[in-house]
């Protein structure tokens, strides 16, 4: 990777010169929108589009803040996001990890089903929110937690069983079979023995399941009104009559960046055990 | 501890038939190893026996009762498996109460029995750690530690040696013997592996196709093998076979080998082979020795070779020479021959060969 090659040096090893410029431009690509965009958040609305821009704020301010979460609904879009991307997430690792296991280990439909599962995820959005919106209307599920946890939770459940289902494939039978001969039965085999060894199979469809739901926006545009409306919905006010408002836009990205990113380290461990797939070791 | 009793098992993936018909009566007590090249159905038959797989057709019995609806944890039998299937989350302790615990035996009964197995298999300074930080031998062992632990009425071992390298595997062949010989449990165990057949077994059962292709005690499958088959599976180097033909002159007969006539041992029963019968001629190593006396003794038939290929282990060398165009391999003392192309007289113990029907390829 070192662009500069290492001079031979005897003791003293050289500074990776080449490295350090390399990591520094992608770290700054990738930071930088993030500090514009907190920049943005904590700016007067006149300073917005200034030129030259202001790289620093002289006074910066909590305005934007106040009205995103009150005024725009900010802070009752970001519970009820919590609220359907947590359930959605437990609901899918659980029927994943249990739809996962019944599919490798015991052949569950055959050949077809594992892909069928798959394929669900070949229909375009907009083929069957029309259908959705038009059902959740009828049975009373338009604009609830619920109805919204349950989209969710069939919309990530074929990543979730495929990402399971490679992990429990790649996993030994012979230690369920170990347990079965010890002592167990077939299910306190699959949760005593294979669902700890598939822990960061599950944490790592976990994670994927709740990106996908806390970044989801139109079924929760098509499906929520004013009770159930989650915090990307909450984006469109942004826009309006008066001009962008970019102020509140940024605090509300900045706030619901917070989950993720704390997801993220709590999961780190696991989830990169959890994507080099299958790599237990006896 | 408890007899097996298996009475005309089938084992059928849909169109593939792994096991034909199996009858098989284990003994109270017996060591019993099921051996046979990969694909013999072997490991299927042990798998059926712990109810891993379900059975197409026939009856298993373990202690008299009939087990085949029985689920794997009803039929008290322990399993080590090829590649020992600890378990990584749990340490070793753990590892060995698993089947306790699940049996929901009170703790300080566990941890007792967890001890005992421990010190009797030498790993009591292992018992808390991980399967990942053991070495393959010490895995073994704690495989070996979680089936003992229980005191199954049958032990089943599927390869369980074969991926430790040569020196650890004989030495836990020798533990695992010892381990029969302390504590007599029925066992049964799957191997590929000749050696290992040969030195643990009560009793070998030698499969191929799905099918049983003898039975008995170690020495008289090597001896009296009842095919070319099990001939050339068990011994180590290998049997050669010389095709021949049988002469039958009244009361004495021979094998004619192109211009070589070999007598047949007197008074070998051949069961009602006829004169002019194509026959293969089959000769182990140890059934040719360099002549030392002047005149062959009875049943030995003399032959000079011509070395063409010598390959000495340090106490023996084998020998491996043409005869009648046939290569045969003598196991010779180290220093009766010294280089290839050497001429040397060779006594081959008729005594001792075996005979079979060349189309069929059983044991006449």
């Amino acid at each position: 990777m070192a662009a500069v090659a290492p001079v031979r040096r005897p003791k003293r090893r050289s500074i990776p010169v080449g490295r350090i410029l390399l990591l520094g431009f992608f770290l700054v690509f990738v930071l930088w929108p993030l500090y514009w965009m907190f920049n943005t958040s904590i700016k007067p609305s006149d300073d917005y589009l200034t030129v030259p821009p202001v790289w620093f704020p002289t006074a910066p301010t909590l305005v934007h803040y106040e009205a995103a979460l009150f005024a725009y609904r900010g802070l009752d879009g970001l519970i009820n996001s919590l609220i359907i991307s947590l359930s959605a997430t437990v609901l899918s690792a659980l029927f994943g990890t249990l739809m996962a296991y019944s599919l490798a280990r015991y052949n569950t439909g055959g050949q077809h089903l594992s892909f069928w599962v798959l394929s669900q995820r070949f229909l375009p959005p907009i083929g069957i929110v029309l259908p959705v919106f038009l059902i959740y209307r009828g049975v009373g599920l338009y604009d609830t937690h619920i109805g919204l946890i349950i989209a969710y939770t069939v919309f990530t459940l074929p990543v979730s069983v495929w990402m399971m289902f490679a992990y429990f494939r790649g996993m030994p039978k012979s230690m369920e079979e170990a347990a079965l001969v010890d002592g167990c039965t077939r299910w306190e085999a699959f949760w005593r023995v294979a669902v700890p060894l598939a822990a960061p199979g599950i944490v790592a469809a976990a994670v994927f399941a709740f990106i996908a739901c806390w970044t989801e926006f139109f079924f929760a545009l098509i499906l929520t009104s004013r009770t159930a409306f989650t915090l990307p919905t909450v984006f469109r006010a942004f826009i309006g009559f008066q001009g962008a408002q970019y102020g509140e836009a940024a605090a509300l990205a900045i706030v619901s960046l917070v989950p993720s990113i704390a997801l993220g380290v709590l999961a780190q461990r696991h989830l990169v055990r959890g994507l080099t797939l299958g790599a237990v070791r006896g | 501890m408890a007899e097996v009793r298996i009475t005309g098992l089938h084992k059928r993936y849909g169109a593939f038939h792994a096991v034909r018909g199996i009858d098989l009566d284990i003994r109270d007590g017996e060591f019993t190893v099921l051996v046979g090249p990969s694909g013999c159905g072997k490991s299927t038959l042990l798998r059926t026996i712990a109810g891993l797989e379900e059975s197409s057709e026939g009856t298993i019995e373990i202690g008299g009762e009939v087990v085949n609806d029985f689920r794997p944890r009803d039929r008290d039998v322990a399993m080590v498996f090829q590649d020992y299937a600890l378990y990584p989350h749990m340490n070793v302790a753990k590892n060995i109460g698993f089947g306790l615990k699940a049996r929901k035996m009170p703790k300080p009964e566990v941890d007792a029995r967890v001890a005992e197995a421990a010190r009797m298999l030498g790993i009591t300074p292992l018992l808390g750690r991980f399967p990942r930080q053991l070495s393959g031998g010490q895995r073994q062992r704690v495989a070996i530690g979680r089936a003992i632990v229980r005191s199954p009425r049958i032990f089943l071992f599927d390869e369980p040696l074969s991926n430790l390298d040569a020196q650890l595997r004989d030495e836990m062949r020798g533990e695992i013997k010892r381990l029969h010989q302390d504590i007599g449990t029925t066992m049964i165990y799957v191997t590929h592996d000749q050696i290992e057949a040969m030195t643990l077994a009560d009793r070998i059962v030698l499969m191929r196709d799905g099918i049983i292709e003898q039975q008995g005690a170690p020495l008289e499958l090597f001896e009296r093998p009842a095919s070319t088959f099990v001939a050339g599976f068990l011994g180590s180097p290998r049997m050669s076979f010389l095709p021949g033909t049988l002469t039958l002159d009244g009361s004495a007969a021979a094998i004619r080998l192109s211009e070589a006539l070999l007598p047949v041992a007197p008074g070998r029963s051949l069961n009602g082979a006829i004169d002019g019968q194509a026959v293969l001629l089959g000769l182990r190593p140890e059934h040719l020795t360099r002549a030392h006396a002047a005149t062959p003794a009875q049943g030995t038939f003399r032959y000079d070779a011509t070395i063409d290929l010598l390959q000495p282990t340090g106490s023996r060398s084998y020998a491996t020479f043409r005869l009648a165009g046939t290569p045969v391999m003598a196991e010779l003392q180290a220093h009766d021959v010294s280089r290839p192309g050497e001429r040397l007289p060779i006594d081959i113990n008729m005594n001792r060969a075996s005979i079979f029907d060349a189309k069929t390829e059983r044991a006449i």
